[in-house]
């Protein structure tokens, strides 16, 4: 399988943008309601500069998306994209569910000898 | 199931798995001590993994392949950073080259294991390993590996281990 690398940098936009507790919590907050960016800004105590900084990055990463509602920017919270950041922690999830599954029959049978057990390479 | 617990943090690229045995911790820290026993549940049943060497100190390497059943295989390496017996393990494991030489190209994988006796049974021994990536591509990389090799084990004869 190939790795898009459009995709890798947008996987890579979306993990950067998570990875800051205010950013966070925009994008809870748009999912669940419409905010304006200056309602966003009123809910912390940075200013308002430093929000409309947050919403643009997230905008970047396609978390959110903003749509103007009269003289104000809506932003709304894309739940796709979030879904997407668990995609692939799911995968190694899988990964290691089998592996431990091994480890505990491996456990319970420690003296089971295989055919070529202890044949070095 | 031995499964308990699974703890997935996108923001932080970690993911937690905990675990519990009925067994002594002293025989939990053997399969991962011991090459023997350790090549018997790393690699999935239709890709087994060989331990070529296993340098069981701090700084020592392990080098591994996983052999698919096509005859493919595919290398990997750990370093081990810290060595605790019978308590903590952590190691950064990577991908070889076909020469078994670590492959700057690809990504490596931040290991740590803790294994504790559970207090309220003497018998129960809890194993935690959390996994860290570095970065998303990284994540990607790993994750398309781990595909193959999952599809593979999805259609081959699951049989019952070795």
């Amino acid at each position: 399988m190939v790795v898009d690398s459009a995709d890798e940098k947008q996987a890579d936009r979306l993990f950067r943008a998570l990875a800051n507790p205010t950013r966070r919590d925009i994008v809870k907050r748009s999912m669940r309601d419409d905010y304006s960016v200056s309602a966003l800004a009123r809910c912390y105590t940075t200013s308002f500069a430093a929000v409309q900084k947050h919403v643009a990055l997230l905008e970047a990463a396609r978390l959110v998306s903003k749509r103007p509602r009269g003289r104000e920017q809506i932003v709304r919270g894309n739940t796709e994209a979030i879904e997407t950041a668990r995609r692939l922690l799911d995968q190694f999830e899988e990964v290691w569910r089998e592996r431990i599954d091994l480890f505990d029959k491996v456990l319970n049978q420690p003296e089971k000898e295989g055919p070529d057990a202890g044949d070095q390479h | 199931m031995p499964v308990t617990n699974i703890e997935k943090s996108p923001e932080n690229l970690t993911m937690v798995v905990t675990s519990e045995f009925e067994a002594e911790p002293g025989r939990v820290w053997q399969m991962w001590a011991d090459p023997r026993l350790l090549e018997r549940w790393w690699g999935p049943p239709t890709w087994p993994a060989t331990f070529v060497d296993h340098e069981f100190t701090v700084g020592g390497r392990a080098s591994y392949f996983m052999t698919g059943p096509d005859g493919d295989k595919a290398r990997g390496w750990w370093r081990f950073e810290a060595i605790e017996p019978t308590h903590r393990i952590e190691f950064a494991d990577g991908f070889a080259d076909q020469d078994g030489e670590p492959d700057d190209g690809m990504p490596t994988m931040a290991v740590r294991v803790s294994i504790g006796q559970d207090g309220a049974s003497g018998s129960t021994t809890r194993m935690a390993i959390e996994s860290r990536f570095d970065s998303i591509e990284d994540m990607e990389k790993l994750a398309e590996m781990g595909m193959e090799e999952g599809i593979t084990l999805a259609i081959g004869q699951i049989d019952d281990l070795l």
